[in-house]
């Protein structure tokens, strides 16, 4: 078979022909996968949310998305609030995101009703691996930078040791140890927020 | 020319990793561990031999002038199809080789071979020497992998071999891809003069 000619009605037959069936073939494709991704998305969220609250036990009763402000940008945060196994008001895994040394860094944070951090697992990360990776053990219980079972004071955020706070920085990483306490500081700020219109209904609950 | 010599060409004589030194972006960055390696191979070697195959089919009816952009939206399809399959079966090996799936479509290596072999050779030929690239890709970056993750991380394929005292976080950095693959490239030289 001889070769097609470069005239620019093959060209353009060519190109809308090739656009055509491999659109038609993504689009197939595309079809097939959403369902098995979404499953996905939803197994390592919940296994997130009961890895954050400590318990396995629990029932998600909302997903709430919040906007707010800070350092002059929006930024959207996820709150999911938890019930235990018996009704009660647990608290909330709270996922927050903030710039960290290699790209975005997105935490999820357990919180309980009084502000006390439960847990915390990493999303997305581009940290350093060997130096700013480490996050992902460093600030749990029994890592040097333990962060879990603190409890949250809005006038006393969890700054690194560097800047005059009391959490030890990862080593060599202080940039990422900044992100980090900054993305669970902004999550206790966001949860606390919301906890101005949720807490009547959950001290209530909590009281029975 | 025989198949086998076609397969054994890529894996060999012509290895993309250690000889033709193709698609070195992502074999210095995804390599940090033996299983990044291996995974990030087995996608390019997918990607390579679909449109290998695809593109010796359609190069007759694909005009001179517009042959790049085809064969770029034809490796970019397949990149595509393979990352939507990884995401909902295979979500770890998506997670861990992140952005560098997508970056497949600009893999030289693949565009490379599109130009060099497939569009000059029949469909079975181009298909034996997607499978012998991509074999030799898979095994550079395997190898490269093994040598990162043992070196920085004292293991292999996630089983700890050495205690921690004895790893070299150099390894594991970017400057440790340089090194290894430097010292991999003259030893496979050294073993090819000999």
């Amino acid at each position: 078979m001889k070769k097609l000619e470069s005239s620019l009605s093959n060209m353009v037959m060519v190109l809308v022909a090739v656009a055509i069936i491999t659109g038609g073939l993504l689009a197939w494709v595309n079809h097939v996968t959403e369902g098995p991704i979404r499953e996905q998305d939803e197994q390592a969220l919940a296994n997130g949310i009961k890895n954050v609250m400590g318990t396995d036990k629990l029932t998600v009763t909302a997903n709430d998305e919040m906007k707010s402000i800070v350092d002059g940008k929006e930024q959207t945060f996820v709150i999911h609030k938890v019930n235990d196994a018996s009704g009660r008001f647990l608290g909330a895994a709270v996922e927050s995101t903030t710039g960290g040394f290699g790209g975005d860094l997105k935490v999820l944070v357990g919180f309980d009703a009084e502000g006390t951090i439960l847990g915390y697992t990493i999303l997305q990360t581009a940290e350093t691996p060997g130096l700013g990776a480490k996050a992902d053990k460093w600030f749990q219980k029994g890592g040097k930078g333990c962060i879990v079972g603190r409890k949250m004071d809005a006038a006393k955020p969890l700054t690194v040791n560097k800047d005059g706070g009391d959490v030890d920085a990862i080593t060599a990483s202080t940039i990422t140890t900044r992100a980090f306490l900054k993305a669970v500081n902004q999550a206790y700020g966001a949860y606390a927020k919301q906890d101005v219109d949720g807490q009547s209904g959950a001290t209530r609950q909590s009281k029975k | 020319m025989n198949y086998v010599k076609i397969l054994t060409n890529g894996i060999i004589k012509e290895n993309p990793t250690f000889v033709l030194l193709l698609g070195m972006c992502p074999t210095l960055a995804t390599t940090t561990s033996s299983m990044n390696g291996l995974s990030m191979g087995l996608a390019t070697m997918f990607v390579l031999i679909c449109s290998n195959v695809v593109i010796s089919f359609i190069k007759n009816i694909t005009p001179d002038m517009v042959r790049i952009p085809v064969f770029v939206v034809v490796i970019a399809s397949f990149v595509t199809i393979l990352q939507m399959c990884l995401k909902a079966y295979l979500p770890a090996i998506n997670e861990s080789l992140g952005l560098f799936i997508p970056l497949i479509v600009v893999n030289c290596l693949i565009l490379g071979r599109a130009e060099a072999f497939a569009c000059k050779k029949g469909p079975l030929e181009s298909l034996f020497d997607g499978i012998g690239m991509g074999l030799g890709f898979t095994l550079g970056l395997t190898v490269l992998g093994m040598a990162r993750e043992l070196l920085g991380g004292g293991s292999l394929f996630g089983i700890i071999l050495l205690p921690e005292t004895y790893n070299i976080l150099l390894f594991v950095l970017p400057p440790g891809a340089f090194i290894t693959l430097g010292f991999l490239i003259a030893l496979v030289n050294n073993f090819k003069k000999a």
